[in-house]
């Protein structure tokens, strides 16, 4: 089974003074799946990228690469395509040149034009090849990027890296090249760890997204499974949002606003709880025997966000996507009603 | 005229006077020494001690001897400071402070202590490596290290030499490779115009190589110039008019850049 498996970073740790960046981090991946490291700044999703680019050296812990142990192998001796965070493209070099310039490194007997046309067959994959002979301060951010994209994958790498690479762009660029990333990595089927902080791009990429808090995954799982099925609280607060409404737990179940509501493992077992309800899992309707009172309205295009404040003056919000036959006021009292799908009960 | 003066402003005004003034403060004394050097019979121009420069060979020993104590020095600068420099800007950059002060010592250290220092040194250099002006070239790298290290210090941190470092090297260069493909590329003014100061500084330093007894082109010229003032003086306008065309280098390495980027705008256009 472990065979399968085309990176295994196994048991990694790296404190920097007091603070443990990696704690007995563990990550496998198969061939060809994109895997996205979530978390908050430092929880040390970057330094567990790092250490596998050859670029952060380790305390303990091993790599495996394709079946080799690629510990103590030098950064330049490793095959990671990367693309950084801040630009790093070369600025004395054109594009082409740029791209070209990994495969001068590693393959020195590939003659010039061969070498030239792999470049440009790159360019083309990244929609690039008219701006060949562009410098890079000739370039916008996200054509930058994409230049540095297609220079990672000119190599051939073992496994593509890429840091955040779309922090420094604005949200329209930053949209549209997370999809041609995803498009261009399912093309090339290369093995991709991507790091971000931002669970949108995460959750919209990856195959698998790992959630990282101060040097532990936490947990690892499909974007769906990581929403619908969160193992601790960190992963259901920290991704997508929740509404913490204070219930009691029993037998499985936790009773919420007079509804049971069955928890998932890892929930607290019993006695007194915070339910992390997901807003579009609440649902309101107008009875004789109101709960909550609606706050602000908020009109999001395809859905409508409600805040209410409960009789017991928590404040919840509530994203409405079916509200056509709804006619909503603030102040209006309502009855909130929750679906009956699992959620995690964290402790008060 | 008043409608000229209308239309620059105060600033342009201002703008103008400093020019002139920083002008004449330094072109001046260069008409005034090409004045001297080309004074023949009265109200006569002649090229006699410009014509005599060459037959005095003590004279063009020393100025070969500087010359090549400037390529030696520039040398030193590009294969010792700056990998040392990139190496400590990268890997060991708590060690930056020291380094910086170490390179800024010789500053404040006037040439004379610098000499009386330096003598016994010496006294051992000449025991290894002969009496030979180039063995100058050792105190002279300490002398250009100041200037040198400001203007590649200020290159290296224009540009993220980390990331610029770490991408090269994740795709495969060796460190020299990344030293030299694509760190050194990018400092290359600063090199530069550390370079071209050290040769400045290197063909106009007299107090060292006189006490040292080194026979230098300032000391030549000095002892020159007691002989033959006008021929000391043309040597002089020579050797300023040759750091001058070194300073020209500058802007001719950053044209070379530029033209090369116009010839990329011009294929834009072609694309379009």
């Amino acid at each position: 089974m472990s065979e399968e498996f085309e990176v295994k970073l196994i048991e990694l740790s790296k404190s920097f003074g007091e603070v443990k960046a990696l704690n007995n981090f563990s990550l496998e991946m198969v061939k060809g799946e994109l895997v996205a490291l979530l978390g908050p700044s430092g929880c040390g999703k970057t330094t567990a990228l790092r250490a596998l680019a050859g670029l952060q050296q380790l305390d303990s812990g091993k790599i495996i690469v394709h079946g080799k142990d690629i510990t103590d192998l030098p950064t330049n001796k490793r095959n990671m395509g990367m693309v950084f965070q801040s630009y790093s493209l070369f600025p004395h070099m054109s594009a082409l040149e740029n791209v070209e310039y990994g495969l001068k490194m590693r393959f020195r007997k590939v003659s010039n034009a061969e070498r030239q046309k792999k470049s440009k067959e790159l360019l083309d994959l990244v929609d690039l090849s008219s701006h060949m002979n562009h410098f890079p301060h000739q370039l916008s951010g996200g054509q930058q990027q994409r230049i540095a994209l297609a220079r990672a994958l000119a190599i051939s790498p073992n496994v593509l890296l890429l840091d955040e690479p779309l922090s420094a762009l604005d949200a329209k660029v930053r949209s549209q090249l997370r999809d041609e990333i995803r498009r261009i990595q399912l093309e090339v089927g290369t093995t991709t760890l991507f790091v971000t902080h931002d669970q949108e791009e995460a959750l919209g990429i990856a195959d698998r997204v790992g959630v990282m808090k101060k040097g532990v995954l936490e947990q690892i799982a499909t974007p769906a499974e990581l929403y619908d099925k969160p193992k601790t609280s960190f992963v259901a607060e920290f991704v997508g949002l929740t509404n913490p409404i204070e219930g009691e737990v029993k037998n499985g179940k936790i009773n919420v606003l007079g509804q049971d509501i069955q928890v998932l493992p890892g929930s607290v077992s019993a006695g007194k709880a915070k339910a992390l309800i997901r807003p579009e899992a609440i649902n309101l309707t107008k009875d004789s025997n109101p709960n909550a009172q609606i706050l602000t309205i908020s009109f999001l295009g395809s859905m409508l966000r409600v805040m209410l404040k409960l009789n017991d003056r928590t404040q919840v919000t509530a994203q409405l996507s079916n509200f056509d036959n709804i006619n909503y006021r603030i102040g209006d009292k309502v009855t909130l009603k929750i679906n009956p799908v699992p959620v995690f009960a964290k402790e008060l | 005229m008043g409608q000229i003066m209308s239309k620059l402003s105060k600033t342009d005004v201002w703008r103008w006077i400093i020019i002139s003034f920083v002008g004449a403060y330094l072109l001046i004394p260069i008409f005034a020494m090409l004045e001297f050097s080309t004074r023949g019979a009265p109200g006569e121009r002649s090229a006699e001690a410009w014509v005599a420069i060459p037959t005095f060979p003590k004279l063009l020993s020393s100025i070969f001897s500087s010359l090549q104590l400037a390529v030696v020095v520039i040398f030193a600068v590009v294969f010792i400071l700056v990998p040392t420099m990139i190496w400590i800007h990268l890997r060991l950059p708590h060690l930056r402070r020291i380094m910086e002060l170490i390179c800024l010592l010789p500053l404040t250290i006037p040439a004379i202590v610098i000499v009386v220092g330096i003598a016994p040194t010496y006294r051992a250099i000449y025991q290894i490596f002969g009496s030979s002006p180039l063995t100058l070239s050792f105190v002279y790298f300490i002398l250009v290290l100041p200037y040198s290290y400001r203007s590649i210090s200020a290159s290296l941190f224009s540009i993220d030499t980390h990331t610029l470092s770490e991408a090269s090297r994740s795709l495969g260069a060796s460190t020299i490779r990344m030293i030299s493909g694509i760190i050194v590329p990018n400092i290359k003014v600063g090199i530069m115009s550390g370079a071209v100061i050290s040769i400045a500084l290197v063909l106009g330093e007299f107090t060292i190589s006189n006490l040292l007894n080194f026979e230098t082109m300032q000391v030549v010229i000095n002892l020159l110039g007691k002989r033959d003032a006008a021929t000391s003086v043309a040597v002089s306008l020579a050797a300023l008019v040759f750091a001058f065309i070194l300073l020209a280098i500058l802007p001719t390495s950053n044209r070379s850049r530029s033209s090369k980027l116009k010839s990329n705008k011009k294929t834009e256009v072609m694309y379009k």
